[in-house]
């Protein structure tokens, strides 16, 4: 008896390694600004950790046993490289580099069983895993050396930074925009006056300010973010929901008191909002499958960022929110599914009266 | 007063503890749960048609044996070896079964120029799938046959023999994909 | 009309090249291979034997029971081998056929036909249909009358005609709304007749202009018949999806349509209805679609039932060898080894799919990306069910709702890791339909040896009842005898 080929026979021009592809396309533009907006320090940051995060996924199928060619090459555990380093510090040393990566892809990827298997999501584990275990390190920012300024290391320079550490840490480093205006808000200064000098539109939406690699341009990651959206790569539930959620808060505390809360477009361009929105809340293995669900899962992490970053002890709650809401997509998962064809929502058969039927 | 706070600890933990004991051994008197589930279950996976071929008395003594532990998993010829393995799998016995053949499932036959109508094959079968008359061929009722040879014993002429039920259009089903994947 | 929207479902392309060209027949080939199954339920039984000539439309083999359809001579000739022969069928399993050589006379058997249908009453429109072998012809093969029967009329109120056609490819319906459709409006008429009241909703894509103005024309000045557009979406053909589309109501788990007043029939069917009725001619032909780009030219052919499809495809000129032959459509079609196997009642479409067009990626492991779920039509969850199913957990498959599935083939159309899905589920049902076969069988076992036990006891009961009976008339009768000898000696 021959075994039968099964039907369908064909199929849509889709696949994960074009999907992973799409994904890397939209973060290009946001990934080059902030390369060249920080220097060559950030392009070894880069290159380090989409090196470390493709050894470690070799490394670990070779120990399951399992083969190697093509999950290397689908893409996943260079996406997940990348988004970690768009989260560090652009001049974070080597080894923060190195184990981060290697964290992410064996630990937040793979003990959990491999692609598909994971619960939380694997660059933002080994982020908050880095944070808390070199907290130094990991907030450690400096301000803006574009490539082509005086100031910005040579190639050769930027080695010895990534690998032997920055010479003169105090003439470099800065705090991010949330850092600083969180420290201002706790010393009692009012919102309006914490602000920086510097801040205006243009500089948190393109990006001109110190903060992790990726975190910078706003409006170049919203681009990136339109692009999967028309693509239909990601759906617009938890991007629409997220933003949402966190820019009505965001206005109702600002209303409330202005001068304690800041307002809707400062918490919507700043910090990890924009790539956790498009890029990070909307990870196909720790989000939840159907619409309802990513509507509540968007939603909650909108409003914890919120709370994290307003009454919460980190100035940045992306990562931490994320996290949270990842061990929730199971029961979220669990709880709301869609409701089957011929069934009411509890799964009991449909019942018509008499009179229904008779139409 | 140090020891106020330490004996304070101590009389509280010891209180909780006796508590928690204490409804332990409630809830095990007032839920406990009649009978035994797992003899039950290991009594549905059985083929029911109370052979014997196990050596007990039928499938329920068979499923108190093996709830107990007293009896292989590899007891019951008419299940083969997908009952073994379910058997196993359920009581968490680890077996090599490559010993046992399955042959699938089975019906008796009757080779009808052996046959003499001796009657000695329909008063055996537990579920009267024979039947005929003295001196007269006897017919197998396959609907009602379990396939579990009593039959095939006694019959005096080797006219009885359990043939495998070939695959139909009917029985067949699509095998399981084969992907590395996980 | 107002019409209502079904979820999920995809969006193939739709490659109904073959709409373009008119019918053509087959000439009859050199032989004919009938399969006595080729209808859901049992299968006919043969009432003829090698050597008989037959006419075009005789009885080659009866129904046996309330779920089953005859069979008859798709052409005049000589019965010339009956057995087991390979039928389309994804095991590959042969099925009991009888091949017929044509004597090339094509002679119809005379058959009586009636003044008027209109005025022929239900039942015996039912019993003739029956009589004609209609079966389903959108490819599910049910037999057809058994939907006309008597028992349902009462509830039903609407009748959807199925002019959908889904399927990618398959352009058999589109063509036969487009050049038959009075033929296929007087076959709704006999069904709305047979069915006493109600009315009758023409289905039709919209990507099927002409058809839906041919069949708007044919229905013109019949008030109990409209044409409902429906957006072209696979699976819109599907019958519970189809249902929803135009009634707006969903048929309940575990019933029939025929429970929220519905019935549906494909328009192939209405034709063939029309051609029982009108003229008395059973079903031995239909029309098919043979399509593929590794045909010379996509067209649809009006083919004898028990064509070979080797001859079929030598008949329409291939170009290339094919990488995968398809009887249906490519999303629910089933695989063929080989040509060898014949066209039967449920063949709406034959493909000779060229390398390009058929996939054949390799599986990866599944990232939970959500695109089945959207795209079930059933409401279902695709990757948890598989996920079950892998472990081979079948209760857990169940209660996500294996069974519900239509294997319609939207979840792996659209699944980037290109699992198998369809398979898993298929795997599924089979192993929970032996698993309630098994179950079924122990409780029956159970009863037949509770039934043994019974008899047993009370023929031991019996015999010790006559064994006491005889030993009171022998003790009765030696009291008599003593009393007698009593009587005689003083």
């Amino acid at each position: 008896m021959t075994v039968p080929v099964t039907s369908p026979h064909i199929h849509a021009p889709l696949s994960v390694q074009r999907m992973m592809i799409d994904v890397m396309v939209a973060l290009l533009p946001a990934t080059a600004y902030g390369v060249w907006l920080f220097g060559w320090p950030a392009f070894n940051l880069l290159v380090l950790c989409l090196a470390t995060a493709l050894a470690s996924e070799a490394a670990a199928l070779t120990i399951a046993g399992k083969p190697i060619t093509r999950p290397l090459t689908d893409g996943s555990a260079a996406l997940t490289g990348w988004l970690l380093a768009l989260s560090l510090p652009p001049w974070a040393p080597w080894w923060i580099a190195v184990m981060g990566s290697a964290f992410a892809i064996i630990v937040g990827k793979h003990l959990f069983g491999g692609i598909g298997q994971n619960i939380f999501n694997p660059a933002m584990l080994a982020r908050v895993a880095l944070l808390i275990s070199f907290p130094v390190e990991l907030t450690f920012w400096v301000a803006p050396h574009p490539l082509n300024s005086p100031t910005s290391p040579g190639f050769v320079e930027s080695l010895g930074i990534t690998f032997m550490g920055v010479s003169n840490p105090d003439a470099i480093s800065g705090a991010t925009l949330l850092g600083h205006v969180k420290t201002e808000l706790g010393r009692g200064v009012e919102f309006a006056q914490a602000l920086p000098d510097y801040y205006s539109f243009s500089a948190i939406g393109l990006g001109n300010i110190s903060g992790s690699l990726g975190e910078t341009s706003a409006l170049l990651l919203l681009l990136g973010g339109v692009y999967l959206l028309a693509r239909r790569i990601i759906s617009w539930h938890i991007p629409a929901t997220m933003l949402a959620t966190l820019a009505l808060l965001a206005g109702v505390m600002h209303e409330i008191n202005p001068a304690r809360f800041a307002d809707p477009l400062y918490h919507l361009l700043s910090g990890g909002v924009m790539l956790g929105a498009f890029f990070i809340a909307t990870d196909l293995v720790t989000s939840p499958g159907t619409s309802r669900g990513q509507l509540i899962y968007g939603a909650a992490i909108g409003f914890l960022v919120y709370v994290i970053r307003t009454f919460g002890g980190y100035p940045e709650g992306v990562a931490f929110a994320v996290l949270f809401m990842n061990a929730m997509t199971p029961l979220i998962d669990h709880y709301l599914r869609p409701r089957i064809y011929g069934r009411d929502r509890s799964g009991k058969p449909l019942a018509y009266t008499h009179e229904e039927r008779r139409q | 007063m140090e020891h106020i706070t330490l004996l304070i600890g101590i009389v509280v933990i010891t209180a909780l503890g006796l508590l928690l004991g204490l409804g332990l051994g409630v809830a095990s008197q007032k839920l406990h749960v009649e009978g035994d589930p797992l003899v039950d279950e290991l009594k549905a996976m059985l083929p029911g048609a109370q052979c014997g071929q196990c050596g007990f008395a039928g499938c329920g003594p068979a499923a108190e044996a093996l709830a107990r532990g007293e009896a292989v998993i590899t007891l019951c010829p008419p299940g083969g070896r997908t009952l073994a393995a379910r058997l196993a799998e359920r009581l968490g016995v680890k077996v090599d079964l490559s010993a046992i053949k399955d042959k699938g499932p089975q019906l008796a036959a009757i080779a009808e120029e052996s046959c003499i109508g001796c009657t000695k094959c329909f008063k055996v079968c537990p579920t009267d799938a024979i039947i005929g008359a003295p001196k007269q061929i006897h017919s197998v009722l396959t609907q009602a046959c379990t396939g579990c040879g009593a039959c095939v014993d006694v019959c005096p002429t080797d006219a009885l023999a359990l043939q495998g039920v070939l695959v139909s259009m009917r029985t067949w089903s699509w095998p399981k994909p084969l992907t590395e994947a996980a | 009309m107002k019409l209502f929207r079904f979820r999920g479902g995809v969006h193939p392309e739709g490659r109904k090249e073959s709409a373009a060209l008119p019918i053509i027949k087959m000439p009859l080939p050199k032989r004919l291979r009938v399969p006595m199954q080729q209808h859901i339920g049992a299968p006919a039984e043969p009432v003829v034997r090698v050597g008989q000539y037959v006419l075009k439309g005789q009885l080659l083999g009866s129904a046996v029971g309330a779920i089953s359809a005859p069979v008859h001579a798709p052409t005049s000739g000589t019965v010339v081998e009956m057995g087991m022969l390979p039928a389309p069928h994804p095991s590959g399993l042969p099925t009991f056929c009888i091949v017929i050589e044509p004597d090339g006379k094509d002679q119809w058997e005379e058959f009586p036909v009636p003044r008027d249908p209109q005025e022929m009453p239900s039942e015996i429109i039912a019993e003739r249909v029956a009589a004609a072998g209609v079966v389903g012809l959108g490819g599910a093969t049910f037999p057809s009358a058994v939907k006309l029967g008597a028992a349902n009329s009462r509830h039903i109120h609407t009748i959807i005609i199925n002019g959908g056609e889904c399927e990618p490819y398959l352009t058999c319906d589109d063509r036969l709304m487009r050049e038959r459709a009075d033929e296929v409006i007087d076959g709704v008429r006999i069904i709305l007749h047979a069915m006493r009241w109600g009315r009758a909703v023409i289905a039709i894509e919209d990507n099927k202009p002409e058809a839906i103005a041919a069949m708007t024309a044919a229905a013109r000045g019949y008030g109990n018949i409209e044409v409902a557009v429906v957006p072209a979406r696979y699976p819109a053909g599907s019958e519970k999806q189809l249902i929803v589309n135009v009634t707006g109501r969903e048929v309940p788990a575990g019933a029939l349509p025929a429970s929220i007043g519905v019935l549906m029939h494909n328009v192939g069917t209405a034709y063939a209805i029309h051609q029982a009725i009108r003229y008395g001619r059973p079903l031995v032909s239909r029309i098919v679609t043979v399509a593929g780009d590794a045909m010379r030219e996509p067209r649809n052919v009006e083919v004898p039932i028990g064509t070979l499809v080797s001859d079929l495809l030598e008949f329409c000129g291939i170009r290339e060898e094919p990488a995968r032959l398809l009887m249906g459509g490519p999303m629910m079609g089933m695989s063929l080894s080989h040509a060898d196997v014949p066209v039967i009642k449920g063949t709406s479409g034959v493909l000779a799919m060229a390398r390009h067009e058929v996939t054949t990626s390799e599986t990866t492991p599944c990232v939970r990306c959500g695109r089945c779920v959207s795209a079930c039509p059933a409401g279902l969850v695709p990757l948890e069910m598989a996920a079950r199913a892998r472990h081979d957990d079948m209760k857990g498959a169940e209660e996500w709702g294996v069974m519900e599935c239509i294997a319609c083939g939207s979840c792996s159309y659209v699944c980037p890791s290109h699992i198998p899905l369809v398979q898993y589920f298929n795997y599924s049902k089979g192993k929970i339909a032996l698993e309630r076969e098994r179950t079924r069988k122990n409780n029956e076992t159970r009863q037949l040896i509770e039934a043994r036990r019974v008899r047993v006891e009370r023929e031991e009961a019996e015999k010790k009842a006559r064994a006491a009976e005889k030993a009171r008339a022998r003790a009765a009768a030696k009291q008599a005898a003593a009393q007698q000898t009593e009587e005689v000696t003083p």
